[in-house]
């Protein structure tokens, strides 16, 4: 069973929690500013990176809470989990998990 | 043969040793700041405590840490309407919410020995004593319903779930608990 660490309540089995798409996606401040393309970008345009990717996850069958993750998507290994608000912790950090 | 079948697993339940319903009793979703939590929980006359995932108790009334800005605030069944007024008086110009899920919910307790194994079954949680002491609290699923689980006793779980989910959770908690005994 693949176990998520939530930032609140400890490591936790996989199925309690829900993928919530890319982290870190900033809204633009003023929408009516935005040209089409922007505003596409921004609504639809995600990242499908292979390797390290940001992204929101929340526990909601647990805390309820959200909290944004680290994960390899080459081989589903979860490298950080951190708190909504907080910076992405620097990947030379994060242990890796022997794949 | 459909009712054949669900006559023997309401018997099941009725029947099991280690599986009971409890009385009904009062219950509150409480959800807002730290300064809101703290002055509900004093108000209820329980300890103060921010430990993830713990519960506190006395005198019949316990609150559960379900999140860092929600507590499950439960009562004994004449005491809703105590319960409320006391949180309201305590709460007064705090931004939250406070909802009454008393009859939302059921409660039922599982007790024995193998009853972590028995929520085990459904349960993908860490059920020993060591990782789920006595008091750690917290939303989960079993099988395919959410409950909040509540460790009452070294061998004593309360299990809260929906009411319709109710017959589901205890059907399979006591044809879990049948096999686990035999």
């Amino acid at each position: 069973m693949l176990l998520i660490d939530c930032p609140y309540c400890g490591a936790r089995p996989e199925l309690e929690f829900v993928y919530g798409g890319q982290a870190h996606v900033a809204r633009p401040r003023n929408p009516a500013e935005c040209s089409d393309e922007q505003w596409a970008d921004f609504l639809y345009w995600r990242d499908n990176s292979r390797g390290v990717h940001a992204e929101r996850w929340r526990h909601t069958h647990g805390c309820g809470q959200f909290f944004n993750a680290l994960r390899d998507t080459t081989n589903d290994h979860f490298l950080a989990t951190y708190r909504v608000g907080e910076a992405a912790p620097a990947l030379e950090r994060v242990a890796r998990p022997r794949t | 043969m459909a009712d054949l079948s669900t006559a023997r697993q309401q018997q099941v339940v009725a029947t099991s040793p280690v599986l009971r319903q409890l009385p009904p009793a009062s219950r509150f979703v409480l959800r807002g700041g730290p300064q809101a939590l703290v002055a509900a929980v004093g108000a209820l006359g329980l300890p103060r405590s921010d430990s993830p995932c713990r519960a506190v108790r006395n005198d019949g009334r316990a609150a559960l840490w379900l999140g860092p800005d929600e507590r499950l605030l439960l009562g004994t069944a004449d005491a809703a309407g105590e319960t409320e007024s006391l949180l309201q008086r305590a709460l007064a110009g705090m931004p939250h919410s406070l909802v009454e899920i008393s009859h939302a919910q059921g409660a039922f307790e599982l007790r024995g020995a193998r009853a972590a194994t028995i929520l085990n079954t459904g349960c993908p949680l860490d059920l020993d004593s060591a990782a789920f002491p006595v008091d750690m609290c917290t939303r989960t699923v079993f099988a395919k319903a959410q409950i909040v689980l509540w460790r009452t006793g070294a061998e004593t779980f309360r299990v809260e779930t929906a009411r319709s989910f109710a017959p589901y959770v205890t059907k399979i908690l006591a044809l879990a608990a049948c096999e686990a005994m035999s």
